[in-house]
């Protein structure tokens, strides 16, 4: 449980770091954290020559609200979100996942830009993100680019960031309306990621579902929006064999993975069960 | 015993202050000049014969100090011991570290010392070692079948040992059934995980000669007597100590290969040398426990009364044995009888090798597989009879006035009153009711369970004559000239609270202040002699050990303030610590005084030897056997496979309780690690032997969120086997909860047909099942 050699640096800037990164290439880690990544590296199955770490930058904390948009910095903890009573009242949907997210030491380092970045395929974060339309601010030599959570996932522990770029901010709606959220999992019991989790968020008016967001993770090798569902529940009165209909939806075009903790069957049954019971679950906080 | 203060009574942990303070000892906080660093390399295969080693480029790794391979060492260090009278037994070499061949993943093959423990690691990652995989087994089953892969070529059936018990007519009793019940049981690889992993620190001083060896372990003694034939060094040049030991379940009852190996290394090399094991060595390199599967077959008659059971069962012994590896399966056998009244029973146990780590004591060791095959059976019979599970169990109860009770497997149960604690539970769980319930909420089509468990099961051990190593235990007290008092026991508590304990028995003997006591154990140079802590003996053996040391204590005591205050021993009485002649109370004197007297020794009775001090060994004259009844209420959703513990109530009767808070927590870690097999736990190795649950992260260790409110009551039922009428209870928890969880799962899925569900009970089993189920019955009814 010895990591392999390693420097440590703790730039103070978010140029210091990009810089960094820039110059050390695959060598180079980002540390925020830590909660994923110290556990490889003890482990030597992740061994990077040089961890630069984030924790002394400060324009990367914080939870903001600008209009209709709210901003999170990306090293934002997992508790902060949990407890954070703006995002209680405009997207709820995010402390209600970072809630479950693993025990209270992991909520207390881990950090929301941490978790998106490693795209750990049953990371509980990027469903929520996905469902309410997150977008991910991206920084690198080149500059800034905004990206759709949609299009951050690739697959596998793989994301659309550039080797120089680090993930900076988040930005998510403020939900308004007549508006209900959830989000639900199994969690496998060992590590409490997800073999099955689905974030919901869904807009009623006048009985009827206008606007629906539904993120899965833990199903596929990477987290991913099931269009197909929602195109199915918009427009209708949210009935719950309407429900059940689209949540039958969720596996179509997934590959669900399969490992000694749930088969690829029944990962797939409980995506269509969870995809049910969490669009239920926010149609009733929705007041239906 | 006097009228008592103490004992009885809910005292605060003692050791707790300066473990949440974090101010204890545990081996990795215990700090030596000069010491050194070792890091072993092991096996990524799990069958491969070793061709070449390369270790040249980490001799030459920045502050190593040695590199040291198994044949460079085979003929200086003895090989792993096992204890065993069994005749069939088969022993495999187990050297400390592999010679010429590797037989499992995580067996060690080099160590590296070097000056800290980042060298050392690091250097590991610079030896080449070329490997020549051989095929493997990791299925004690197929191991058994012909053509499989041979594991030791002394022995190509892979048989480890057999192990047969028969008594009774069988055949008659088979003959006479009015019903044949069979099941085929899975207790499944469990990992122990004290929360502690292992560690050893070593040192060697040469001008005295003598190696002190701390070690996180349950047996200091025993590891002592060991150490000194595996390092070939007199038995009086060893030194033991178990320093803080966080936690056991029986992994450390055990003489483990490191502890040869870094011993062996400080005298080597002259310097200390410490290696502190990880989480993910601990879970490979550390015994498993369980690992049987087996058939049962009872014959019954129609109203439920058992006429004969048989257990067939195959071992799963691991690659080489442990200390007590083939003494874990013979106890399932001991222990089938449970608390029913059986005529005739047979036990067949064939021992396996597999390319996995040994499996051994593990908190209930045997008890817990027994308690589930006859916990299980009896509920099936049951099911198939139509007869209330409760019933059952009373039919075939002995009666209380039937104690001592002789089992058909020869045991002779010390005391028990299996009604008395079952109708208890029943009570408080409301089992009625909760029959009530359970036909309304399946007309809801919701699944309700209740399931039972009335477990009997074995502690205090035990008579030296059933013992691999010896079952007496010492306990040694002391009165200082001032008047406190020392307590030197021979058990090694790792959590289970005999310092305060011991010292609540001895406060009530002396009168004196639980302040004025202090209990010491683990260290072989100042506890003249043991045996350990495992079984659920320590307090029923070495807690009696040490109460009868008080006594002797008392009576020389006696004899001095007799002395002192010229008047006959018998008309002194003894109270708040101080003799006085009866009916001049003011004539008298203090335990205090008297110790003092002792240690100056100016004015003794003739010929007695100075000083107030005794020791006494404790040999039992049977096992003591606690029991209880546990009843768990769960809710399952056929639609996830979740299940849902709706109450759990434990009745457990251990005997006289010396500390209740103590009893409660064996009873709570017991249940919880009970859970943890009925649900969520299980080692599971891929057919090419690699262990897939290598970390926390995989394996499923109970947690608090897991648990239900537990409900715990006792009975009290003292046993004759010792003065103090204590039982144990260390394992209580775990051999009852168990089947209690698995028959109320089984009853909430009995509308689906279900009969039975392998551990751990995980979602996608009772999902599979009851989706099975469900179809046949629509193809039935279409």
């Amino acid at each position: 449980m010895i990591p392999a050699p390693f420097d440590h640096i703790t730039p103070r800037t978010l140029d210091e770091a990009i810089r960094a990164l820039a110059s050390h290439g695959e060598e180079a880690k980002l540390l925020a954290g830590g909660h994923s990544l110290l556990p490889m590296m003890k482990l030597r199955l992740a061994r990077p020559k040089l961890l630069v770490d984030l924790s002394r930058i400060a324009e990367l904390s914080g939870i903001e609200a600008e209009r209709d948009r709210i901003f999170i910095g990306a090293l934002t903890t997992h508790y902060r979100i949990e407890s954070s009573e703006l995002l209680k009242e405009k997207c709820p949907l995010l402390p209600q996942t970072a809630r479950v997210i693993g025990d209270v030491q992991v909520r207390n380092r881990g950090t929301v830009g941490g978790s998106l970045a490693h795209a750990d395929p049953a990371a509980d974060m990027p469903a929520a993100m996905l469902a309410v339309g997150a977008e991910l601010l991206a920084r690198g030599p080149e500059g800034e680019r905004w990206l759709k959570a949609e299009d951050f996932f690739l697959g596998l522990m793989t994301t659309a960031l550039g080797p120089s770029e680090i993930l900076t901010k988040i930005r998510v709606p403020v939900l308004s309306g007549h508006h209900g959220t959830a989000y639900l999992k199994v969690p496998q019991k060992a590590s409490g990621f997800a073999i099955v989790g689905v974030a919901v968020w869904l807009r009623v008016e006048r009985q009827l579902c206008t606007e629906i967001g539904v993120g899965v993770t833990g199903l596929d090798a990477k987290p991913f929006r099931a269009r197909r569902v929602e195109e199915r529940m918009k427009g209708t009165n949210l009935a719950q064999s309407l429900v059940q209909a689209a949540s039958s939806q969720v596996t179509q075009g997934v590959s669900p993975l399969d490992d000694i903790h749930a088969s690829a069957e029944f990962r797939a049954h409980l995506a269509r069960v969870y995809t049910a019971r969490a669009i239920q679950e926010a149609a009733k906080r929705a007041g239906v | 015993m006097p009228i008592s203060k103490l004992v009885g009574a809910r005292v605060k942990r003692r050791e707790d202050p300066r473990l949440i303070r974090g101010l204890a000892h545990y081996v990795d906080d215990i700090q030596l000049p000069n010491v050194l660093h070792a890091a072993i390399l092991r096996s990524p295969y799990a069958h491969a014969r070793i061709r070449a080693m390369r270790t040249d480029q980490a001799r030459r790794h920045p502050g190593v100090v040695a590199v040291v391979t198994g044949n460079e060492i085979r003929d200086q260090v003895g090989c792993v011991p096992v204890a065993s009278q069994n005749p069939t037994l088969r022993v495999p070499k187990r050297y400390v570290l592999a010679v010429d061949k590797v037989c499992f993943v995580g067996e060690g093959v080099v160590v590296v010392v070097a000056e800290d423990r980042y060298a050392a690691r690091d250097a590991l990652d610079l030896i080449e070692v070329d490997y020549e995989p051989l095929p493997v087994v990791s299925d004690p089953e197929k191991a058994l079948a012909s053509g499989a892969p041979v594991i030791h070529p002394e022995w190509p059936d892979n048989v480890a040992f057999r192990f047969d018990l028969k008594q009774g007519n069988l055949a008659k009793a088979f003959k006479e059934a009015e019903r044949v019940v069979k099941q085929r049981l899975i207790h499944q690889r469990l990992a122990p995980i004290a929360i502690e992993p292992r560690g050893v620190l070593a040192r060697y001083l040469p001008g005295e000669d003598e190696l002190t060896l701390w070690s996180s372990t349950q047996i200091p003694h025993i590891l002592k007597t060991q150490l000194s034939v595996m390092l070939k060094l007199p038995e009086n040049r060893v030194r033991v100590i178990a320093p803080e030991v966080g936690g056991g379940f029986g992994s450390k009852l055990n003489v483990y290969a490191e502890e040869g190996l870094i011993g062996h290394l400080a005298i080597k090399l002259k310097r200390p040398v410490k290696w502190i094991e990880g989480r993910r060595e601990n879970m490979q390199g550390t015994i498993h426990g369980r690992g049987q599967v087996g058939e049962v077959e009872v014959a019954v008659k129609k109203d439920g009364t058992i006429l004969g059971l048989q257990y067939r069962v195959i071992a799963d012994i691991g690659a080489y044995h442990q200390l007590l590896t083939p003494g874990i399966p013979p106890l399932t056998g001991l222990m089938l009888s449970g608390a029913y009244k059986i005529p005739a029973l047979a036990i067949e146990v064939t021992g396996v090798f597999t390319n996995k780590v040994a499996t051994d004591a593990y908190r209930g060791a045997g008890r817990p597989e027994a308690t589930y095959v006859i916990e299980r059976i009896i509920d099936r019979v049951a099911q198939e009879l139509a007869i209330d599970p409760v019933k059952i169990r009373q039919k075939n109860f002995p009666r209380p006035k039937e104690f001592p009770f002789k089992t058909a497997t020869g045991l002779i149960y010390d005391s028990g009153n299996y009604q008395g604690a079952l109708n208890k539970a029943l009570r408080l769980s409301g089992y009625q009711g909760w029959r009530g319930e359970q036909r309304k909420l399946r007309e809801k089509g919701r699944y309700l369970g209740i399931g039972l468990s009335t477990y009997v099961e074995i502690c205090g051990m035990g008579p030296s004559a059933a013992m691999p190593a010896g079952g007496w235990e010492s306990g040694t007290v002391r009165v200082e000239p001032t008047g406190k008092v020392t307590v030197l026991t021979g058990v090694s508590p790792h959590g289970q609270g005999q310092e305060t304990s011991f010292a609540q028995i001895v406060a009530d003997e002396f009168g004196v202040p639980l302040d004025d006591i202090h209990v010491i154990h683990g260290d072989t140079a100042v506890v003249p002699s043991g045996i350990g802590t495992f079984g659920s003996r320590a307090t029923a053996v070495g807690g009696t050990a040490v109460f009868q040391a008080a006594q002797k204590v008392k009576e020389k005591a006696r004899e001095i303030a007799a002395h002192l205050l010229e008047s006959d021993p018998e008309d002194l009485v003894f109270s708040e610590s101080r003799f006085s002649v009866k009916g001049v109370p003011k004539k008298g004197v203090s335990l205090q005084e008297i110790a003092l007297e002792a240690h100056l020794a100016r004015n003794l009775p003739k010929k007695m030897e100075p000083g107030l001090t005794a020791t006494s060994v404790f040999e039992p004259a049977n096992f003591t056997f606690p029991f209880g009844a546990h009843i768990c209420i769960v809710e399952v959703d056929p639609e996830t496979g979740r299940i849902e513990i709706r109450k759990y109530v434990a009745v457990d009767d251990c005997g006289k309780v010396i500390n209740p808070l103590l009893v409660d927590g064996q009873i709570h870690g017991g249940i919880a690690q009970g859970l943890g097999q009925a649900l969520l736990e299980e080692v599971v190795y891929d057919e090419e032997g690699q262990l897939l649950t290598g970390s926390l992260m995989d394996y499923a260790l109970p947690k608090a969120e897991d648990l239900p409110r537990l409900e715990l009551a006792r009975t009290e039922t003292p046993t004759p086997v010792n003065p103090l009428g204590v039982k144990g209870v260390g394992e209580a928890g775990t051999i009852g909860s168990t089947p209690a969880i698995v028959n109320a799962v089984v009853d909430a899925l009995a509308p689906f047909g279900v009969t039975h569900v392998d551990m751990p009970l995980k979602p996608e089993k009772i999902w599979r099942l009851c989706r099975e189920k469900k179809e046949r019955r629509a193809e039935g009814a279409g």
